[in-house]
């Protein structure tokens, strides 16, 4: 299958925006893509191995977080992984919620 | 290291932050990460999902960034960085900013909109490799001739 590379983790591939792995499940294909460049580990996951929260997997379509299987979904050699990395801020302070802040930092 | 945008992108993603007032907006910066910088080839209008807090916060939903990024490739473009507004406060990153920002090397273009019209627009190149090492780092914007443009 092929995985897509975000562009601040490209680093870690060689500069590559595509990476090409072997697997028959979505967590085999991310097992496979850190094996190769193993310096991702800490990037996609947490110590304890679960995917850092602010990492998004899509297989083709769809968040596999959401997928009834999540990391155990069967892949083929034609699906295609995308890591995306979340894209959030804004003004108010985290944790804050709906409420108006004043100060930036 | 500057962030290298056409008059006419940096324009766009300030108007953006005016039409969306008192709202934030958002979007993406596609290019070319080079050795001086940052080049924005072009920018793409995102959603912002936080509909709920919209007036201090934004979040650009996954599969909408992916389909931004395909489109990119397509045409040979990178995601290079992002843009949004702070509508009546300064155009600095927040701790929310800060806490949420993933995308090392890349750039977030911060515009503050001032009672409906877009004031200081600043851009942070985000440094560092990891989340304990990153910090924000304010970058000049250098505003470049588009393509086919007169001198």
């Amino acid at each position: 299958m092929k995985i897509n590379i975000p562009t601040p983790l490209r680093a870690f591939t060689d500069k590559q925006a595509t990476v090409e792995v072997n697997g028959a499940t979505v967590q085999a294909g991310l097992d496979a893509l850190v094996a190769a460049h193993p310096e991702l580990k800490n990037h996609l996951f947490t110590p304890d191995g679960k995917l850092r929260s602010f990492v998004n997997v899509y297989l083709n379509d769809d968040d596999v977080r959401y997928l009834p299987a999540a990391e155990a979904s069967a892949v083929s050699a034609d699906d295609e992984l995308t890591i995306i990395p979340s894209i959030a801020g804004g003004a108010g302070r985290p944790g804050v919620g709906a409420s108006r802040v004043l100060c930036c930092r | 290291m500057k962030l290298h945008i056409t008059q006419a992108d940096y324009d766009a993603l300030r108007a953006h932050g005016e039409e969306t007032y008192p709202h934030e907006c958002c979007g993406v910066l596609l290019g070319h990460a080079k050795d001086d910088g940052n080049h924005v080839s072009a920018i793409v209008r995102a959603g912002n999902t936080r509909t709920d807090s919209a007036h201090n916060r934004y979040n650009i939903s996954p599969m909408e960034l992916i389909k931004i990024q395909r489109e990119g490739r397509k045409q040979g473009l990178d995601i290079v960085g992002f843009y949004h507004s702070h509508p009546d406060h300064p155009a600095m990153w927040s701790s929310t900013d800060f806490a949420e920002a993933h995308w090392f090397g890349c750039c977030y273009v911060i515009t503050s909109v001032d009672k409906g019209k877009a004031n200081l627009t600043n851009a942070f190149h985000l440094s560092g490799t990891t989340e304990d090492d990153k910090a924000f780092q304010q970058e000049e914007i250098l505003i470049t001739k588009a393509v086919g443009e007169n001198a």
